[in-house]
């Protein structure tokens, strides 16, 4: 399509250089966007919905798969409100708990998020080495929770598992290589000629504009906006830990570099404080199974930035309302701003550098059939059936495929 | 006096007929209840004057014969100021906040895809979150919109 020099291009939902289903129409003159409209709810899935019809315990398990990056930091929004509606003074040592793998999260998420802007820009040796080093982390969760994601740590009242003399070592030891790592990263981030040159300047959001469009995290904090929850609404652990919370002033996707490596530093500062001052005592209180009357707001400072949950009770075993607002919700807003005026070819790192999650945005894989007046939601497999009939109708046939792949399994 | 008292004591001063509604609920939390009629300046007030210039999320309810909506505004300290505002289920219109807070548009695209609002003012854009095809009668949030009964077919 074309008007007066712009021409109009689809990107996305499904795309190679998006990881997540969003669609972005692009206005461009030459190769320059002059303009972005975005299209989301792709991984809408209904989540505040069937948290309604669901007990407050079966809602903490669906909270935690909002997303698997951040699952923890969900839960522990979700439980805090409920929590505190609840009246339920939560034991200092699973509060401590929920604090180091609240950080241990923020470690992995941060590395995937160097990995896969390293990839963005074509370096992809800064992917290979982040995610090899990622996996110490996602080994240190597996040992603590028994799951590299959705560790299912958090229950009403305090955390299910304790983390032994043992497993505190085994951390120390893991993050002492990750210190190590970070600071080579630091390093490569500030010194590496192309890295500077590539991201400097891309994907500008001065401090105003941030505010303006209320931005979350380390994207609004690489635009020096001072603001982390976890020093100005203290939870769980943090008002008795010693940290400093990151900010620069570059104002583009460098910035938004920077400040998430000097973050890692300051989670690995966390984690040891976590363990060295591990208060000993009960990992749990007694939750009643009916919550009573209130409402209460939480919010938590995930690795893309402020989570928001809401949760009303009516008195009864399941939540009146639940709310989130995921920080990427908050943060896609301002991907129009820095995307104006800039080349196309700079898109997929603009885009990568608020490190979106759009499971976490979306909150019902729902397909409407078309047929008749009443529509209604297609079936699992009534959904697969189109997708069979479809793909026949288009030349494309699996059946005899799908026979021979059968009978082999079966023989197994 | 702690800051939350003294934001409870500058909107009971400016706004009497808030005087019941508000509530600290624990530090750095803070409820209040207005209506249709007297929204529009104290959600000005709550901004221009107590300084609340970050809209964190805007929470939709379906209150059996209203609609309602809280408006989770954060300011300095920490503090969270949840004002709630309600509308008749059958008349469920709001103005925009997006001249106070450009990022509105889309929690307020949630109000109309899921509740059902009416929000004037807000720009011709992209449905969020449903579908374009879905119903424009259905709205998932609403208290009798069950989705067990669109599971059947």
């Amino acid at each position: 399509m074309h008007n007066s020099n712009k021409f109009k291009i689809p990107m996305g939902p499904q795309h190679p250089a998006l990881k997540e289903p969003e669609s972005f129409s692009i206005a461009l003159r030459g190769e320059k966007i002059m303009g972005v409209d975005i299209r989301l709810g792709y991984n809408h899935r209904g989540i505040e919905k069937a948290c309604e019809e669901r007990t407050f315990v079966q809602d903490v398990y669906l909270i935690e798969r909002v997303c698997g990056i951040c699952s923890h930091s969900h839960s522990t929004a979700f439980v805090q409100a409920v929590e505190e509606v609840a009246g339920l003074v939560v034991p200092p040592r699973a509060q401590y708990i929920r604090t180091l793998i609240g950080e241990l999260e923020r470690v992995h998420s941060h590395l995937l998020w160097l990995g896969v802007a390293g990839h963005e820009i074509g370096f992809d040796t800064l992917l290979m080495y982040t995610w090899r080093d990622r996996e110490i982390v996602m080994d240190l969760l597996a040992l603590i929770s028994g799951n590299r994601v959705n560790y299912g740590m958090n229950m009403i009242g305090g955390v299910r598992r304790d983390v032994t003399e043992e497993q505190a070592q085994d951390i120390l030891k893991g993050v002492a290589t990750l210190e190590e790592r970070t600071k080579y990263y630091i390093e490569v981030a500030t010194q590496e000629t192309t890295i500077i040159k590539r991201l400097s300047g891309v994907g500008v959001l001065k401090k105003d504009d941030a505010l303006r469009l209320g931005a979350v995290g380390p994207t609004a904090r690489a635009s020096g906006v001072d603001h982390d929850v976890r020093r100005s609404d203290p939870y769980a652990a943090y008002a008795e830990l010693d940290f400093n919370v990151i900010t620069d002033t570059n104002s583009d996707v460098y910035g938004r570099t920077v400040v998430r490596v000097k973050e890692l530093l300051e989670s690995y500062k966390m984690i040891r404080q976590c363990l060295k001052n591990l208060p000993g005592g009960p990992l749990t209180v007694k939750a009643p199974r009916k919550i009573p009357a209130g409402e209460a707001i939480s919010r938590y400072e995930a690795p893309r930035g402020e989570d928001v949950h809401y949760v009303k009770s009516n008195g009864g075993e399941k939540p009146e309302r639940v709310k989130v607002r995921a920080p990427t919700l908050a943060n896609i807003q301002a991907v129009k701003h820095m995307l104006k005026d800039r080349y196309l070819a700079d898109m997929p790192i603009v885009v990568a550098a608020i490190d979106p999650c759009f499971s976490c945005t979306d909150r019902l894989v729902s397909v409407k059939g078309n047929a008749g007046k009443n529509k209604k939601i297609l079936t699992w497999e009534a959904l697969r059936n189109y997708s069979v009939e479809w793909h026949q109708v288009h030349g494309i046939d699996f059946t005899e495929l799908s026979h021979k792949f059968r009978t082999k399994m079966e023989r197994f | 006096m702690l800051n939350e008292e003294k934001i409870v004591q500058e909107l009971c001063a400016k706004f009497n007929f808030l005087e019941n509604q508000i509530k600290i609920t624990r530090p750095r939390r803070i409820f209040l209840e207005t209506t249709e009629e007297h929204f529009a300046q104290v959600f000005d007030f709550c901004i221009m004057n107590l300084n609340f210039k970050h809209l964190c999320a805007i929470t939709g309810f379906d209150d059996c014969d209203k609609l309602s909506v809280m408006y989770h505004l954060s300011g300095k300290d920490g503090i969270l100021l949840n004002l709630k505002v309600s509308v008749p289920k059958d008349k469920p219109v709001l103005k925009t906040v997006m001249s106070y807070f450009l990022c509105a548009e889309i929690y307020e695209r949630e109000l109309v895809d899921l509740l059902g609002f009416k929000i004037e003012g807000l720009p011709v854009g992209n449905r969020y979150p449903l579908t374009d095809d879905w119903p424009k009668d259905e709205f998932p949030l609403r208290k009798d919109w069950k989705s067990s009964d669109h599971m059947k077919a």
